[in-house]
């Protein structure tokens, strides 16, 4: 188990390596030149060559790589600006570290994405599982024609109608903004209320799919009838049986989606103008400040990857079939 | 059935009868269902708008890159005139607020460029993933190593933030192309590793043993006992995936790095009516209920198709 868990790491390790250098040599070669870009209109060549000289980028193209990466753990300096341990960049259109950036706008993403996974999970899984029981019924047919119709909205338009319905029209809710809780919760709920639904219903509606194909497949099990045939309790059968199998999966898929979130919900926390990690993405996108898109990137690849582990190391556990045999 | 008769000679004419996932069984399954017929009329709808679309334009009278500064009121802003977004006679669906550009004819062209690039990233993402998938799960050893490490990377990735950012950085050049090839590279991954796991289970079944001891080369194997085992999951899989990338089309026109300006895309315009949904709600409600509906129909026929198939093998 332990040279698995370490072998799984070291292959993280790997990836997140390659992730970093294909990020650097897509941001830093193809893109304009950020000298010029941080220069500005009033720029003269000698100034260029300075700021060149600052940034390293008069070193060979290793050495650059090697800065950035150990900047990431013992820090490094920018000409008279120094950037403290963490450095994943700085940004000199902001003049701020990135990694300071970022963590000013981790909690709003961090909110997004929990309180959108919470609302998801209850209404995916309850939804399917009911589906599953209740198969072949009205209720069935509509909870899938509507999850059907869930997982077709691109979530732009979802918001968009529903701002113009709720906040614009019947002025039910305020227009989203990143209050903190402890301002004001009732504002706070309101205010996230909609980005969590919008984020939220794609997912609801394939984890009800998902969880009802399961559930279904997992009912016409020879291990399910065998437990019904000795006579266990419906509710007994249905959650030691029926609900784990079915469910194991659905933690995989889970685990990948709200890892996938971490870095940032770019399009709904734009629509809703939320300042988290993904509005400043999208922001840096367009300034085109490549020490911060190429900051997040890293992130969202390190949540990603760090989640198919956990996931994978959580399956184990969770389903005595997959357990890995030490010999 | 009316056309069971012709069904049943047809059927008797190709005596190597055909496999149980046909395409005719098919079709005729999802015609007889109403849902999935009316999803199919209206992609072939869509398809239609697509292919037609300058013969469309010239019947319904306007260009999509045709001012009109007479349907706009431009002492309001450039408010269309008249209600529901200044739907009339001339101008079916309305026009855009400020410029008059008619609606109708920027959906018609629209259609154009979600078809096309979708169909085509759908294309090449199969050639990549049946084809990378397929080496992966047949010759395993260092070449499945390489291809799945590749996998792994990519799918690593958050594919949305740096489609953005490859996107944004790259010259704009061909847009279009662009688009497919960014969204194709990090589409392949999903369709190879299905295609990886399942070649790796029929690469030991008995008949391609058989295949095998009977003399068969390698191409032979791969093309006549494993590609033809292949064709559901390869047809679910990629059906599934239509809907996705029109929806990844739109999403990244939407953020201002997809088709560019003046040519219209369903993404894009929805994006431009951002800033009027509270004047002009019709601006974004025919952009955005096509999208919908595209992504629906293709959905929904997808599923279909995949239960049919399911059914199929179970037979």
């Amino acid at each position: 188990m332990m040279r698995y868990v370490l072998g799984r790491l070291g292959g993280v390790i790997l990836i997140l390596l390659a992730v970093c250098l294909f990020t650097y040599l897509i941001f830093f070669k193809l893109s304009p030149d950020p000298a010029v870009m941080i220069c500005g209109k009033t720029c003269t060549p000698e100034r260029i060559d300075s700021i060149r000289d600052v940034l390293g980028l008069n070193q060979p193209l290793l050495t650059q790589f090697w800065d950035f990466l150990s900047g990431i753990f013992v820090g490094r300096d920018y000409g008279s600006v120094h950037c403290s341990a963490p450095c994943l960049g700085y940004s000199f259109q902001t003049n701020e570290s990135v990694w300071s950036m970022i963590t000013a706008r981790l909690p709003v993403s961090i909110t997004v994405a929990v309180g959108a996974a919470v609302l998801w999970l209850l209404v995916g899984v309850i939804g399917g599982l009911v589906s599953a029981v209740k198969q072949g019924t009205w209720w069935d047919r509509s909870a899938m024609g509507l999850a059907l119709g869930g997982v077709s909205v691109p979530n732009y338009v979802l918001a968009l109608v529903l701002q113009y319905v709720l906040v614009v029209k019947l002025q039910l809710l305020p227009f989203p903004s990143a209050v903190p809780f402890a301002d004001d919760p009732l504002l706070w709920l309101e205010s996230y209320l909609m980005p969590w639904v919008v984020l939220a219903v794609g997912y609801a509606c394939l984890y009800a799919r998902l969880t009802r194909s399961n559930v279904i497949d997992t009912l016409a099990e020879n291990y399910y009838r065998t437990a019904r045939a000795k006579g266990l309790s419906g509710a007994l059968i249905m959650r030691r049986h029926a609900l784990r199998p079915a469910l194991t999966p659905i933690t995989t898929i889970f685990g990948m989606d709200f890892a996938g979130l971490l870095g940032g919900a770019l399009i709904t926390e734009t629509v809703f103008g939320l300042n988290g990690i993904g509005k400043m993405a999208a922001d840096s996108i367009a300034k085109n400040d490549q020490p911060v898109i190429m900051a997040v990137t890293l992130l969202a690849a390190f949540f990603v990857v760090i989640g198919n582990v956990v996931v994978d190391l959580l399956y184990t556990a969770l389903d005595p079939r997959v357990r890995v045999v030490s010999s | 059935m009316t056309t069971s008769p012709a069904l049943v000679e047809v059927e008797e004419a190709v005596p190597s009868s055909a496999p149980p996932t046909s395409g005719r069984r098919i079709l005729t399954a999802v015609t007889r269902d109403k849902g999935a017929l009316a999803c199919l009329v209206f992609l072939a709808i869509v398809v239609l708008m697509a292919v037609a679309a300058p013969l469309i334009t010239n019947l319904s009278g306007w260009g999509p890159y045709q001012f009109d500064s007479a349907a706009i009121n431009s002492d309001l802003g450039g408010v269309p005139h008249g209600s529901l977004g200044g739907i009339s006679g001339s101008h079916w669906f309305g026009v855009e607020p400020q410029n008059g550009r008619d609606l109708f004819a920027r959906i018609v062209y629209g259609a154009r460029v979600s078809i096309t690039i979708s169909l085509s990233a759908t294309l090449l993402t199969g050639i990549l993933g049946v084809v990378l998938g397929m080496l992966a799960g047949f010759y395993r050893g260092w070449v499945d190593q390489v291809i799945s490490r590749l996998m792994d990377f990519l799918m690593a990735f958050p594919a949305l933030i740096f489609m953005i950012a490859i996107l944004s950085s790259l010259p704009s050049g061909n847009r279009p192309v662009l688009l497919v090839v960014v969204i194709s590279a990090f589409g392949w991954p999903y369709l190879a590793r299905v295609i990886r796991g399942q070649t790796m289970t029929l690469a030991n079944r008995e008949f391609v043993e058989a295949a095998r001891a009977s003399g068969a080369k390698d191409s032979q194997v791969v093309f006549r006992e494993i590609l033809p085992n292949l064709r559901g999951s390869i047809v679910v899989m990629t059906t599934l995936a239509i809907p996705g990338y029109i929806g990844t089309e739109a999403g990244l026109s939407f953020l201002g790095v997809g088709v560019s300006p003046p040519t219209a895309s369903w993404g894009q315009m929805i994006s431009s009516s951002v800033s009027w949904y509270s004047v002009d709600p019709m601006f974004f409600a025919i952009p955005g209920l096509f999208l919908f509906l595209t992504v629906l129909s293709l959905t929904v026929l997808g599923d279909k198709i995949r239960t049919l198939i399911d059914q199929g093998e179970a037979a």
